[in-house]
């Protein structure tokens, strides 16, 4: 579960998720801030590639939506968070859809679960016909 | 018929002191331009503008979409592609025909009928001001598409390295429609010039995503198809770390952390030794 405070309004950007250059923006975006953090080289590649990874999910299964991304502070550790959010259809098995290797698409079936294990928190909230929200933060070592 | 009355009466206001007016609208204008456009050619672009507006009022009345405006259209057309191509701001551009507002600014003294022309004038001024706005960002937009075309074009050089050998260096974003250019491109080049190994150097690639993954297993299947042997070079630290935390596969698909590398062993490959190459090289100088 995501035990990271709530980001402080106005220091969240929003970006709306409808396009495979929107995809490409919020890579940049999340980016800028991993390195405003001061995430490792590695940690920010990471990050930017789960971030890439759930952008796309919001796009091509969501049917588009927003990514919201701040800064975040717990206890004196500070990290990045990314929220995506799309009224899609939602996800009837989360389980399945965590599975490695299964797809619901063309894809390689890696994205949701690499984005889990690319990240330190990854939060899912889901119900058919409602949408999906993905929450995911990651810490400075 | 009031409505024309009233262009008419614009006409007579604009005409009569016809060179004091522009000289205003001119100097108004080029305040906001802060220099960045040459006084001369302001002047002309503006007197220009000006006369056609009076001919347009004149000959087509206040329906600035009819047929007596289309030299006042054509002007302005040109006028926001230049700005836009010069790099100038939508309001930078727009000013410049907002500030025909200033030159009539009405006060106590004005009689009803040039307060009603002044209207008219308002009203034709903001027509054109959101024609001029709306052919300033048509022009953005085909330069950026213009400029989109161009970089898959760039991005996407095949180089020969050795007899046998080609590698194509991918920069940037990797996303279907640049995987086709450079699938086509790679297959074609290995055709025309009978190499039979191939290196995709990905140095350039900021991150490596399971679509990104997907697009490159695609290339190396279809170059392997045709008889050829890609190696996928460039792999940095932190790509490979965030490769084996996604799970992608590369299954027996040859990999290397540089592209000084892939050519090492592509050589090898088609049995000529590094060495041998390097002396070639060597002899060549």
């Amino acid at each position: 579960m995501i035990t990271a405070p709530a980001v402080p309004e106005g220091e969240q950007q929003t970006l709306p998720i409808a396009s495979n250059d929107d995809v490409v923006r919020a890579r940049q975006l999340v980016r800028t801030l991993a390195q405003q953090c001061k995430l490792s080289l590695v940690d920010q590649t990471k990050l930017v590639t789960a971030a890439s990874e759930l952008a796309r999910n919001t796009l091509v299964h969501g049917n588009g939506g927003t990514m919201r991304v701040g800064l975040v502070d717990k206890g004196g550790r500070r990290g990045v968070s990314a929220v995506f959010q799309d009224t899609g259809p939602g996800i009837p098995d989360l389980e399945l859809a965590l599975t490695d290797g299964w797809t619901s698409g063309g894809g390689m079936g890696l994205g949701l679960s690499g984005a889990r294990r690319l990240t330190d928190e990854f939060a899912i909230d889901t119900e058919v016909g409602r949408g999906t929200v993905v929450t995911v933060v990651k810490w400075t070592r | 018929m009031a409505e024309r009355q009233e262009s008419e009466r614009l006409v007579k206001l604009l005409s009569q002191q016809g060179d004091v007016l522009v000289g205003r609208w001119i100097e108004g204008v080029s305040h906001t331009l802060r220099g960045r456009l040459s006084v001369l050619e302001l002047d002309r672009e503006l007197r220009e503008l000006y006369s056609a507006l009076v001919e347009g009022l004149r000959a087509g009345g206040p329906d600035w979409r009819g047929e007596g405006w289309s030299e006042v259209r054509a002007l302005l057309t040109e006028l926001s592609r230049n700005r836009a191509r010069q790099g100038f701001s939508p309001t930078e551009t727009a000013t410049a025909v907002f500030a025909l507002k200033e030159l009539l600014v009405p006060d106590t003294d004005t009689s009803q009928q040039d307060f009603a022309a002044y209207l008219e004038l308002n009203r034709l001024v903001d027509a054109l001001g959101l024609f001029t706005v709306e052919t300033y960002s048509k022009t953005r937009e085909e330069i950026i598409g213009a400029q989109a075309e161009q970089l898959l074009e760039l991005s996407t050089p095949v180089v020969k390295l050795w007899d046998g050998v080609v590698a194509v260096p991918l920069v940037g974003t990797l996303d279907s429609a640049r995987t086709q250019v450079v699938m086509e491109k790679l297959l074609q080049t290995l055709v025309d010039t009978g190499s039979e190994q191939a290196i995709i150097d990905i140095t350039g690639v900021p991150a490596v995503d399971t679509e990104v993954a997907q697009h490159l297993l695609k290339t190396v299947v279809a170059a392997r198809l045709m008889g050829a042997e890609c190696t996928i070079s460039g792999i940095r630290p932190q790509i490979a770390q965030t490769i084996v935390a996604l799970g992608i596969q590369f299954g027996d698909i040859v990999t290397k952390a540089t592209l000084a590398d892939a050519l090492k062993h592509a050589l090898r490959r088609i049995g000529t030794s590094p060495e041998a190459a390097a002396a070639t090289v060597r002899g060549a100088r």
